[in-house]
């Protein structure tokens, strides 16, 4: 330890004589590091982001719409025909194993009307198990009840963006909001959610019990009183996923009364996975982006090679004395390869600093997020120090195997 | 110990060179710079060894110190057969039991004197107080107390070269090699460079063995071995050396001589 101390110290003066030099010889190892620590953090910070809009739109969630269906060989898109029910809902609720919740869902464009403020959104009829499955909570107030559902209860609870725009600054909770002439007491206010992976405002919207949506607001389907617009599911892992699709699909099928070989009359929808993929590529690209950040730090470990070699041959005296006064080979080559440590060390260093000011300035001016992890310092230092020793090795050997008689002769 | 020849029985081998070779390839030819040299230098003696360029004196001197090996024959270092050791062995036979000086000093730029003086201890393991402590006395022993922190570009040829001896006598060596010791400076400067020689040889016992091509130099040794053609030529006691001090106070004194009788 106490030689290490002094091989570092002698390292430091060794590097001090040439003091430009080192400098610029540690630049190489600087914007290595700071790139790849600058690098990493924005390929993060994207992933990040991802992975909470992700979160947003609640976990292990499975979407079925109604769906896809040919009549006299025109094949019309999802939600053509109102083939869900409010039944096949509690069906798969009942049936299905790897199912934890299911809501049925009615959706459509209101006018909320508060006082003289009025404001466009979309209303959504759900039941109560909408805040589970969505991972919702209220920022004030509560959300309706099961109660509330079966009695049709003219209650309604507001997203943030609605809250805002009719009620500016004020609580709502208590309020009451005119919907299609019908008013409705506000419940409460979901917490915000912000934007959806796809850039939806997941707060533009109005959650109403779903009986009532569909007895007062957007009127039930004449051909099929309990159809709904879509149905929400949870999944009670997120493995439990695609046995929770099988499940329900055999489950649909058999009480659609669809024939082997013919079309789903519905669609499911692993929300999840599509998001996952947008994930991936995040990852993807920080991988990238940190693989071109490494070669800068492998060139800067090439100039640290150039300079050593150089060092040896100038100081090839040196050496020779060195080793006439006693220094074995791992002496020399120990002086060497301290140096060049040290050298890729301090560069580091000095790396770490500027890449986490960069990061927060490419957050702060490009608005893009970072985010730096230790995990990604650490090894970013970790790599400047093997690049030391790897480039450091050759000049330091070069110099430990140099003839003692020759050495001391050098001009 | 076999012992031989001129030299009293008593007195123990420091040196004991026997048909000594040393062939180099240059390309495909071999040249024979060392063609079969046996002599044996006991503890205590000044030898100097003299010969034109070329006579293979270096090659002697670098095989002497450790530096090189011999092609074949004997060479046995204070008991060990150094022949037959390998580089980091080599390295610690130098460390240990031999003092070297050269013509051009080989200071370490930019260092100060003591640390200088320090470097061979580096290679041991010395704690840095005792380093100090045993650089401090040798740059004691050789006049220069109150220059430690000097760095060589802050001194002058002579003041440097004592430095390069104290280095040699930090770790207590067996034999002082000096290559050309006094080819870099003048005649008075020279002088007392071998008036330090004389004294730590007398004082300290310490053998001393100096390459020179000036008489004058060989002068003041005990014993004065000439190398011709990679032969021994000659290998003659000197009865009466010259005294370095006792010159140096016949000579007329100039400033820098007042720091050096020191």
């Amino acid at each position: 330890m106490n030689q290490l101390v002094s091989s570092v110290r002698i390292a430091l003066r060794a590097l001090r004589v040439n003091r430009a030099r080192s400098a610029l010889t540690m630049l190489g190892i600087i914007i290595g590091v700071a790139a790849v620590i600058a690098m990493v953090g924005v390929g993060a910070g994207a992933t990040a982001r991802i992975q909470q809009q992700i979160q947003s739109i609640g976990s292990n969630l499975i979407m079925v719409l109604p769906g896809s269906i040919s009549s006299n060989g025109v094949r019309l898109g999802s939600g053509a025909v109102a083939s869900l029910t409010e039944d096949d809902a509690k069906a798969i609720s009942a049936e299905c194993s790897s199912v934890a919740a299911v809501v049925p869902a009615v959706r459509g464009g209101v006018q909320v009307v508060y006082g003289s403020n009025n404001w466009a959104t979309t209303a959504q009829g759900v039941t109560p198990d909408y805040m589970t499955i969505r991972d919702a909570s209220m920022l004030t107030g509560e959300f309706f009840t099961d109660e509330d559902v079966a009695a049709a209860a003219k209650t309604a609870v507001l997203g943030e963006t609605v809250a805002q725009n009719l009620f500016g600054d004020s609580d709502p909770a208590g309020q009451v909001v005119i919907i299609k002439n019908v008013p409705f007491t506000v419940a409460g206010v979901l917490a915000p959610k912000g934007q959806s992976p796809s850039g939806q405002d997941q707060d533009d919207i109005i959650l109403l019990p779903i009986s009532t949506a569909k007895q007062k607001v957007l009127g039930a389907n004449k051909a099929n009183a309990k159809s709904v617009s879509s149905l929400m599911v949870q999944a009670v892992t997120p493995q439990a996923m695609d046995q929770a699709i099988q499940e329900m699909t055999g489950l649909l099928r058999e009480r659609h009364r669809i024939l082997p070989g013919q079309d789903d009359d519905f669609t499911v929808r692993n929300l999840t996975e599509v998001f996952a993929a947008q994930e991936t590529s995040a990852q993807v690209m920080s991988i990238l982006l940190g693989a071109i950040a490494s070669v800068s730090l492998i060139v800067g470990g090439i100039g640290i090679m150039n300079i050593m070699l150089v060092s040896v041959t100038e100081r090839t005296r040196e050496i020779g004395l060195r080793l006439a006064v006693g220094a074995r080979t791992r002496d020399i080559m120990s002086q060497f390869l301290v140096e060049a440590v040290t050298l890729s060390v301090l560069g580091g260093l000095v790396g770490i600093v500027l890449g986490l000011t960069a990061s927060l300035l490419i957050a702060h001016f490009a608005q893009w997020s970072t985010q730096v992890s230790p995990l990604a310092v650490a090894l970013a230092f970790l790599f400047s120090a093997l690049v030391g020793i790897f480039f450091g090795f050759y000049p330091a050997r070069k110099a430990a195997y140099l003839d003692p008689i020759d050495a001391l002769r050098y001009e | 110990m076999t012992n031989a020849g001129a030299i009293e029985v008593q007195v123990p081998l420091v040196i004991d060179v026997k048909d000594l070779v040393r062939d180099y390839m240059l390309g495909q030819v071999p040249v024979h710079v060392l063609k079969g040299i046996s002599f044996q230098i006991a503890r205590g003696e000044f030898v100097s060894i003299m010969g034109p360029s070329g006579s293979g004196k270096s090659t002697l001197m670098n095989i002497l110190g450790c530096l090189d090996k011999p092609t074949s024959g004997r060479y046995a270092l204070d008991g060990v057969n150094v022949s037959e050791l390998n580089r980091d062995q080599l390295a610690q036979i130098r460390n240990r039991k031999i003092g070297f000086v050269f013509q051009q000093f080989n200071l370490l730029s930019r260092t100060s004197a003591v640390e200088n003086v320090e470097l061979p201890l580096m290679y041991t393991n010395t704690p840095a107080r005792e380093r100090r402590e045993r650089a401090m006395k040798a740059l004691l022993a050789v006049g220069l107390a109150g220059r430690e922190e000097h760095q060589p570009s802050q001194l002058s040829g002579g003041q440097q070269q004592r430095v390069a001896i104290a280095r040699a006598l930090v770790n207590d060596p067996k034999i002082i090699l000096a290559d050309e010791p006094t080819g870099a400076l003048d005649s008075r400067i020279s002088m007392e460079i071998m008036a330090i020689f004389q004294r730590l040889n007398r004082q300290d016992g310490i053998t001393m063995i100096v390459v020179t091509h000036d008489p004058d130099v060989a002068s003041y040794s005990g014993r004065l071995i000439r190398v011709k053609d990679g032969r021994l030529h000659a290998d003659e006691p000197n009865a009466e050396p010259r005294d370095a001090q006792h010159d140096l106070e016949q000579t007329p004194a100039d400033p820098e001589a007042q720091t050096a009788a020191a």
